[in-house]
This record gives structure tokens, C-alpha cells and sequence, in this order.
């Protein structure tokens, strides 16, 4: 006979987040040093302490109304950057709409990810060889989407994997699975994130899946995972790493679930967090900040210092501040040039708009 | 020449088109080994081998996903939906992915995915198997959408679509498949994109069709002239965007209009052209403009069918009502 009982609670188990610091700053495992370097760890550090105060500016610029969409990021540092950080320029990145350190971190400018949040086009003019889409609005959209690039950099021969991102909330729609199910049917390279901060927008985790973990949803696709924490950035690293390495040995896709938390609200369109979360489970996340645990690491090795930390958050400042500017000096744009960027060889309407909408 | 059907005709602009560019692909359900539910695609698995014709597991959006991160590596995909009433399960990728990608990167990326679909009734299928959906993407901005009515434009449209740098939405009348046949070369040629054609000369009444309309459009004309009416039948080939001047040509020349699609009243293609005429040629005409469509239910699958499919009889009907207004 079949024990339904015992199939669902064999297959449907917590695990452990895979560590290598913990929330003290101790190193967990030696072994790291055979995927990561001091340099690379003090690299990873700057961007995080970069990123934090771009966070805080953003918000500040977004309530001047100096800056358009903001989804914020602080939380989620280790996550965002020690994965996109382990990977290469030739590396192809799809990010979700909280994903702008990931692209920052692989080549887009400050300036352009401010126009990009302004709703201004020239944002999204990506040279041909910076290999990454605008953040995608539509969740799980970019999913797909991965598994396409991920056919076309295998079918090319290509050395290199496509990473994608979404959220808890993103794991329920169907785009999830059938760029799960598509990529590990062409074998293809790619690797999922999925940065499970634990509310989407409002709706708690345990909403959304009856599932114990989020990872586990790579079992049904036959592709390989991991649970990660999600606030240790060397844990990230390593991980991208050797998923990236088992990913390019042709083992197929891989799907990493980190578990993290964002500080702020979902955006910054109205959204107000005390309506679902408590100040305790805040705390709680805050005390497994990412920027504390590798910052006392660093500073008991000796190749981190208050003076290093402070160097970074005023060269960030400065380079927020001229980047604003930077942006504010964009041409504005036209309705002419959106009707040029329509089609390659325009047709009849849009011929008649462009004289109808001449000089606006 | 050989004289071949629009399935046939489809089957070589595709086999022409893997020929003449390595970075053309051909994938959805069943088009590798089985050569497509309509055969659309036989053969050219076993021709160009299974990694530039392949089967893909069956998901809408999954398939133009794939599509979608094909062409960000440049290659110009070929995506099979395997009915169009399955479109409903891709909309994003389509409407709101493939149709943006050139406007949200500032014009700095192509997007030449040409997705073929058949569609449209008559041929007893299941539910959700015969719906005229071209008006959901006729609306939206940055894809054509694009519908033969012979095998011969079928491929020279195809080929274009291909070719084009811009998504192309490719609707393939499955009344159409293998009813009609035609002289068509073998070799390649393009029939252009944004472009009506017409059909049939006359002076007294334009019929503007596309798709499988056009066949009733110039059955209806062959009655009229029996009755002394002189109809000119406009095929748009193009339904989104629209060639325009080739229908107020033709409207300002007869003075009357009869706009014909197979799909629903409501907010259609024709209502598009309706307006095009009111705003530009409303001088010009002699009776209102009329149009000739499916009633505003769902799509009636199975014995209903040829009741309520437009025929070339309603189009004979309507123009004889324009003639005498």
C-alpha cells in the first residue's frame, strides 16, 4: 500500500542554511580559502558598505523626489552581491526590480541606474557587450526568459552561465517553473536565485508554498540546489562559485535559495511594514546583519579598519552626489524618439504620429 | 512552378529560411521528430538536425522565454504556439516582454522572434483550438501582426517576418492549411511586411479582409459581378500596423466600404479600420460603412460552428445594402 503520510513528510524537510560565518564573525569552515581570497572578501566588504549607504541616499532622493521607483535593498546585501560578485563580465544577468546593486556591481553606471529609477529611456541604453536585461516588473518573467539565454550560451559554446533573481513570492507563478523545468531539460547553464526575504510585499512565506523550503522546488525540475544564509556574503560567494563551476562541467542548471530579509519596505510607493511584520522579527534579522559579521571577520584579520569603512562611505557619497547630477543632466525625453524606438522599419501609424507629435 | 498548399508553402519558407541563416531556430511542441500537429514542419528536424529544430516541454511562456534569451544571444528564433487559443498562457512573454524588448532598451536591442500559431474556425477542433485572438495583439505596441490569405503571400510573409529585426506575430487560418492551392517558387522571395494588397480590381464597393476572410471576400465579389457589381477586395495582410493608404485608396475610389473579420464585433481589427475611414475618407462615401464579423459570444465550438462563422454570403448581403443605401 502506499503511505502518503510518510512519501510527504520524507520529501518535505527543513535544511540547514549552508554558513561559513556566523553572526559573530567566526569563520565556520577553512575550506573557503580554496574558493575565495582576503582580497576578494575586502572587495566584497567595500561593495556592501557602497551599497548600504546608496540604500540609505536612495531613500532620502526618493522622498526629495529626486528619484523615481526605489525598491530597497538594505538586508539583502549578501545575497545581491556575494552571489553577482563570484561571477564574470561575460557572465549574463536577468535581475528582478530589487536587483539594481547586482547590476551595479556588473557594470551599470550609477548615473544610469538613477535614470533607469526616473523612468528615463537612457538608462537602459546597455552597451552590446554589458550582458544583463533592465530589472524586469513582471515576477518570474526574467525565469524564462534565463532559460533561453542559458540555450543560446550553450548552443554558442559559451564558457558562461546566465544568473537570475526573484523573491519567496515569485516561486508561486508558473514562469518559476517553466524556466526551471525548460532550463534543466536543455541542461542548460543557469543559475536561480531566488532571495527569499521572507515577505512578498506583505504576504508572509509560509503563505505561499506548502513547501518546507523554497529550494526544494528544484527536486521536481531534476535540477541540483542549495539553502543558503542568506546574511553571510562569503557563503553566497562560495556558493555562486561552485555552482558556477558544477553548472559549466555540464551538470546542468542549479537553484540557490538565500534566506534574507529586507530591512525597508517593499518599495517606496506607500508601503508600510509594521501592517505585517513586528519589530521583534526586525531586530531579530538585523542582528545577522551581513555587514557585521564580515566587518568583525576583516577587523580581527587585520585588513579592516574604521579609517578603510570611512574612505568608502565618503568616496560613495561623492559618487551618489555626482551621479545625480549627472542624471539631471539628461536630455528629456521626447514622444518622437519613443515612437522611433518602436520598430526598426517603422510603419504607417507610427509615420503619422511622428508629425503629429513633431517638436514634443 | 509548383502549385502547392499554404501548409506546403509554410513547411519551404521555413526550410528556405534555415538555409539561408544559421542563427534561425525552430522550436515548440512537437515540431521536432513528429513535424508539428500540421505538418508544418516535416521533415526539417531530420534536414537541419535536433539543435536547430527541437521539441520543447509543454509550456506557452516557457517556449517564448526561450525565445526571449535566444535572441538576446542573436539568434532569430522561430517559436511554434501550437494552437493560438493557447496564447493565453503566454501573454506576458509575448505582450509584455517580446512586443517591449526594443522600446525598454532604448532601441539598443532587436527582437526577431517570429512566432507562428495557427488559428481561426471551420475546422471542427476542440475548444479553445479555433478563437480569432489577432485582436488581443493587434493592440499592442511593438509586434506585428501579421495573417496570410494564400500559400503564396504565406511564404514571401513568412520570410519577411523572418528577416524582420522585430517580433512578428504570424497567424496561420487552418481553413487555409490545405484548401487553397497556388503557384509558388521554390526558391527564395519576400513578400513585404506593412503592406495590403489588392486582391481584386472593381470600382463599386471595397471588401477589406484578411486571413481566411479574404477567400469569402473574393467568392462574395465573384457573385457580385454576376449582379453587375464591380467589388475591389483589399487583403491587409498586415493587420497591426495597418496600411492605410492602401484602404483609403481603394475607399476613395468606389465610395464604399466593407470591413470583414472572422473574430468577434467588439473592438476588432475592422472597428480599426471603420475608424481609419471615418477619420480620413468620410467624404467620400456614398453608404455607411459596414462591417461583417462573428457575434459578440464566445467562440461556439463543434455543431454551431458554421452558423456562426462569417460567410461570403453575409459579405454579399452587406454589399448589396451599401449599393442601394
Amino acid at each position: 500500500m502506499i503511505d502518503y503520510k510518510k512519501i510527504k513528510e520524507q520529501s518535505n524537510q527543513p535544511m540547514d542554511n549552508f554558513q561559513l560565518l556566523d553572526e559573530s564573525g567566526k569563520l565556520l569552515d577553512e575550506q573557503i580559502w580554496n574558493w575565495m581570497t582576503e582580497e576578494e572578501m575586502v572587495e566584497l566588504m567595500k561593495r556592501m558598505v557602497f551599497m548600504r549607504i546608496l540604500d540609505e541616499r536612495s531613500t532620502k532622493l526618493n522622498r526629495q523626489g529626486r528619484l523615481g521607483f526605489y525598491a530597497p535593498t538594505a538586508g539583502q546585501e549578501a545575497s545581491q552581491l556575494g552571489s553577482v560578485f563570484a561571477l564574470n563580465k561575460g557572465d549574463y544577468v536577468l535581475p528582478g526590480y530589487r536587483d539594481v546593486p547586482q547590476l551595479l556591481c556588473h557594470g551599470l553606471s550609477l548615473k544610469d541606474a538613477f535614470l533607469w529609477s526616473r523612468g528615463h529611456m537612457d538608462g537602459n541604453r546597455y552597451a552590446d557587450d554589458f550582458y544583463a536585461l533592465p530589472p524586469q516588473i513582471i515576477i518570474g518573467a526574467q525565469y524564462v526568459q534565463a532559460a533561453g539565454v542559458a540555450l543560446g550560451l550553450k548552443k554558442r559554446g559559451k564558457e558562461q552561465v546566465v544568473v537570475t533573481y526573484t523573491g519567496d513570492g515569485g516561486t508561486s507563478q508558473g514562469d518559476f517553473y517553466e524556466g526551471i523545468n525548460f532550463a534543466g531539460a536543455y541542461q542548460a547553464p543557469a543559475l536561480f536565485f531566488v532571495q527569499n526575504n521572507h515577505f512578498a510585499i506583505s504576504t508572509p512565506r509560509e503563505v505561499q508554498t506548502a513547501a518546507e523550503t523554497l529550494a526544494q522546488k528544484a527536486i521536481a525540475a531534476g535540477i541540483s540546489y542549495a539553502k543558503v544564509d542568506g546574511m553571510d556574503p562569503c557563503a553566497v560567494f562560495v556558493a555562486t562559485k561552485m555552482a558556477k563551476q558544477f553548472i559549466l562541467e555540464g551538470n546542468g542548471p542549479v537553484l540557490i535559495e538565500t534566506d534574507t530579509f529586507r530591512y525597508g519596505p517593499h518599495t517606496l510607493s506607500g508601503d508600510d511594514p509594521t501592517r505585517y511584520r513586528t519589530k521583534e522579527t526586525e531586530n531579530e534579522w538585523e542582528k545577522r546583519d551581513p555587514l557585521i559579521r564580515l566587518r568583525l571577520f576583516l577587523t580581527e584579520r587585520g585588513v579592516w579598519n574604521e579609517e578603510m569603512e570611512t574612505t568608502v562611505i565618503e568616496k560613495a557619497k561623492e559618487m551618489i552626489k555626482e551621479a545625480i547630477q549627472e542624471a539631471d543632466k539628461a536630455p528629456k525625453q521626447t514622444v518622437t524618439e519613443s515612437l522611433q524606438n518602436m520598430y526598426e522599419v517603422t510603419p504607417q501609424n507610427i509615420e503619422a504620429q511622428l508629425k503629429q507629435y513633431e517638436g514634443k | 512552378m509548383a502549385q502547392m498548399t499554404m501548409i506546403k508553402a509554410i513547411t519551404q519558407a521555413l526550410e528556405v529560411a534555415l538555409e539561408r541563416d544559421e542563427n534561425t531556430l525552430v522550436f515548440g511542441e512537437d515540431v521536432g521528430n513528429n513535424g508539428g500537429v500540421f505538418r508544418a514542419t516535416e521533415g526539417l528536424q531530420e534536414k537541419f538536425g535536433p539543435d536547430r529544430v527541437f521539441d520543447t516541454p509543454l509550456a506557452e511562456s516557457g517556449i517564448l522565454g526561450l525565445a526571449y534569451g535566444l535572441a538576446l544571444e542573436n539568434y532569430r528564433p522561430i517559436p511554434e504556439i501550437q494552437f493560438y487559443g493557447f496564447m493565453y498562457e503566454a501573454m506576458d512573454e509575448i505582450a509584455g516582454q517580446i512586443a517591449r524588448a526594443r522600446f525598454k532598451m532604448a532601441g539598443t536591442r532587436n527582437m526577431p522572434v517570429t512566432i507562428r500559431a495557427p488559428f481561426g474556425g471551420g475546422v471542427h477542433t476542440p475548444e479553445m483550438h479555433a478563437d480569432s485572438l489577432e485582436g488581443l495583439l493587434a493592440q499592442t505596441p511593438g509586434i506585428r501582426v501579421v495573417v496570410p490569405s494564400n500559400p503564396y503571400d504565406a511564404k514571401g510573409l513568412l520570410l519577411s517576418s523572418i528577416e524582420s529585426n522585430d517580433p512578428v506575430m504570424f497567424l496561420e487560418h487552418m481553413k487555409l492549411y490545405r484548401s487553397v492551392r497556388d503557384e509558388v517558387p521554390e526558391e527564395y522571395y519576400a513578400v513585404p511586411l506593412d503592406k495590403a494588397r489588392v486582391a481584386k480590381e472593381g470600382s463599386d464597393v471595397t471588401l477589406i479582409a484578411y486571413g481566411y476572410m479574404v477567400q469569402e471576400a473574393l467568392k462574395a465579389a465573384q457573385q457580385l459581378e454576376k449582379e453587375g457589381i464591380q467589388a475591389e477586395v483589399i487583403d491587409l495582410r498586415t493587420i497591426s500596423p495597418l496600411d492605410t493608404n492602401t484602404i483609403l485608396n481603394s475607399v476613395k475610389k468606389t465610395g464604399r466600404a466593407i470591413v470583414i473579420q472572422e473574430a468577434q464585433r467588439q473592438a476588432g481589427v475592422a472597428a480599426q479600420v471603420v475608424a481609419e475611414i471615418a477619420e480620413h475618407a468620410i467624404l467620400y462615401l456614398s453608404a455607411p460603412v459596414m462591417r461583417v464579423t462573428a457575434p459578440d459570444t464566445v467562440y461556439p465550438f463543434g455543431q454551431m460552428e458554421n452558423v456562426w462563422l462569417p460567410n461570403a454570403k453575409d459579405i454579399e448581403k452587406a454589399a448589396k445594402e451599401a449599393m442601394t443605401y
